[in-house]
């Protein structure tokens, strides 16, 4: 179940209080998030929505332990990582968090293979174990046959399958997509939300995904609009579409 | 090693770049060794000299001779062991390219004196009954590929010109490593008898063998104090020190040697130090992303300084071993102009840790650069 009110009782498994991140800039100070809630249970897919510099990828980006709010909490399965050691919430990030860009930004220099295995080479897993994790992620994207391809050798289709590989290859506690189809055509955004939608459907995977497409944004359970540095709770996303799409 | 294929791979990224640079180390390298090797070559001097050993030259300067009659009292002096005394011949042999230490030897003293210089038994009383004998450091003997019963005809330069002819009876070794097997030995009674009536019975300087180097400062002080006021007053002092002073004759080898050898030092940071800078800049984002994948700042610190420090040691290793190709040529090409160069294991170890902290150095501000690259602005995202 996914609120904005703050009012949930209930433990989620992402807990967002009173959310505040402040930017200065030229001397001037821009307020991104102001007081900012939010509740996403386990198995959720969320998309956010919202007009271009309204707080979709800062949002992301706190969540992600990547930046620090200037005021606020998030608390993820218990852990409150606002007020973690920088080392502490590397460590966090590993175990917890999977990344997929919209450029990708695959290592243009290792395989497919051996950019899928970079997350698990900060665990204890010996080769063959890794290997096995390796072979299963591609597998779950379906670029078993390319594994030994470097990322030049891919469409971008491809490149963007095995980013969700190396995201979902140390099973992390949910996923943050930063328009992950924003680079592609239909035809691969589609590949691309059909794993996404496997993901989670299949693997009860947590999604948090920005986009500004309202057709990929209907793929998720639910979507929320950012406006003026708070969160809106729309409609469900296909009603979202149905009504006209994303403000 | 699970991170190696991740920093190889980062290595031979762009490989132009990366022979080049490791080519740039590979030639610095080679030159820092030379400017080592010939430093080394300078100071070795006083690192083989003698510690219980005095020189005694004339006050007014080495070329000026002194009488023979000093060897008798020098060997007086309360400390002193043994005596013996040397010339300076200034022969040529075929060409005056083929530059060697001749030196007119007392043989009754000799072997008492230089103990580390070793001839054996059979050649040296060969030489000893030979008038017109010699002896050769086997350096030398190598070097014109002489053997014993040789004839080697030496124009002398000095008293009065002229040429004689010696007869090749021993070869000599020297006991220390890098000690000097370059000299080649005349009989002092042949070399008296034809010297001109200035120069007869006459030392150019004598070399003073202790009792025990305790005594060094005692001696020499007594031995200067016994010639004062005489028509040859003497310049005492131990063979470190003496070996120090002449090779500062050919000026501030030191100052200049290690002058070029921080030129090169600079140059060879610069170069790292700007290859890795533009290595790690146009990668800002694949960092960023190994940051937000979970890699501490520290371990993005340690893959650009191994990456540094590969990029040294494959430069230095070739380096060096370009210069243990090079040098003897080079030895060979400048015999006579400079001291033998050698290339000790010490050297080549100075050479791998000389390379070592250029590479650490060198990939340590792009390594802190990228440590604390802030993935939110390296991924150019707001």
């Amino acid at each position: 179940m996914i609120r904005v009110d703050g009012r949930s009782d209930s433990q989620s498994l992402i807990r967002v209080r009173g959310l505040n991140k402040t930017y200065s800039r030229g001397g001037e100070k821009i307020q991104v998030l102001q007081g900012l809630n939010l509740d996403v249970d386990k198995g959720d897919f969320v998309a956010f929505m919202g007009p271009s510099g309204s707080g979709k990828t800062t949002l992301l980006n706190l969540l992600g332990g990547l930046d620090v709010p200037s005021a606020g909490s998030i608390t993820v399965d218990g852990d409150e990582i606002t007020h973690m050691a920088a080392s502490k919430l590397t460590q966090w990030r590993a175990r917890h968090v999977g990344f997929i860009f919209q450029m990708y930004n695959l290592i243009p220099v290792l395989t497919a293979f051996q950019n899928v295995e970079l997350p698990l080479l900060l665990t204890k897993l010996s080769k063959s174990e890794r290997r096995k994790h390796v072979e299963t992620a591609l597998g779950v994207v379906g670029l078993t046959d390319r594994m030994h391809h470097y990322p030049r050798q891919l469409s971008g289709g491809q490149e963007q399958r095995v980013t969700i590989a190396r995201a979902i290859v140390s099973d992390p506690t949910f996923l943050l997509c930063d328009e992950p189809t924003g680079d592609l055509d239909r035809k691969s955004a589609d590949e691309i939300m059909a794993i996404i939608d496997e993901l989670v459907g299949k693997y009860s995977k947590t999604i948090l995904m920005v986009t500004h497409d309202p057709v990929i944004a209907a793929r998720a359970h639910t979507t929320l609009h950012l406006d003026k540095g708070v969160l809106v709770e729309g409609k469900t996303s296909r009603e979202s579409v149905l009504a006209g799409g994303a403000s | 090693m699970k991170f190696s294929r991740l920093i190889f791979a980062n290595l031979f990224r762009k490989k132009a770049r990366l022979i080049l640079t490791i080519g740039s180390f590979a030639i610095a390298l080679v030159l820092f060794t030379f400017l080592a090797v010939v430093k080394s070559a300078f100071s070795r001097g006083t690192e083989i000299a003698g510690a219980d050993r005095l020189i005694v030259v004339s006050r007014i300067g080495l070329m000026q001779l002194m009488p023979i009659s000093y060897r008798d009292k020098i060997l007086a002096v309360p400390g002193v062991r043994a005596v013996t005394h040397n010339h300076w011949f200034g022969g040529v042999y075929q060409d005056e390219k083929n530059f060697f230490p001749q030196f007119v030897i007392d043989p009754e003293n000799q072997r008492k004196v230089m103990t580390e210089l070793v001839v054996p038994e059979d050649q040296w009383n060969n030489f000893l009954k030979d008038r017109q004998g010699a002896i050769a450091g086997a350096r030398t003997a190598a070097r014109f590929h002489w053997k014993i019963g040789d004839r080697i005809p030496i124009k002398t330069t000095l008293y009065g010109g002229g040429s004689s002819e010696f007869n090749l009876d021993g070869i000599y070794h020297s006991e220390r490593p890098g000690g000097d097997e370059g000299q080649f030995w005349l009989q002092w009674k042949y070399f008296d008898e034809n010297a001109p009536a200035l120069v007869k019975s006459t030392a150019g300087w004598y070399v003073v063998k202790l009792n025990s180097p305790d005594d060094a400062v005692r001696v020499a002080k007594a031995i200067d104090e016994k010639f004062a006021n005489s028509s040859f007053e003497t310049k005492t002092e131990t063979e470190s020190a003496f070996a120090a002073g002449f090779a500062k004759q050919f000026g501030n080898i030191e100052l200049l040697i290690v002058t070029i050898g921080g030129v090169v030092f600079f140059t060879l940071l610069l170069v790292t130090g700007n290859t890795m800078a533009i290595s790690v800049r146009e990668r800002t984002s694949e960092l960023a992303v190994l940051k937000a994948i979970g890699f501490s700042g520290r371990a993005v610190l340690c893959f650009v300084l191994a990456e540094s420090v590969i990029i040294a040691l494959f430069g230095g290793f070739l380096g060096l071993a370009l210069a243990y190709l090079a040098i003897p040529v080079i030895g060979i090409a400048l015999t006579g102009l400079l001291p033998p160069l050698i290339l000790s294991k010490s050297l080549l170890t100075l050479g791998v840790g000389f390379a070592l902290f250029v590479g650490a150095v060198s990939g340590l501000l792009p390594g802190i650069g990228a440590m604390r690259l802030r993935v939110v602005n390296a991924l150019r995202r707001v």
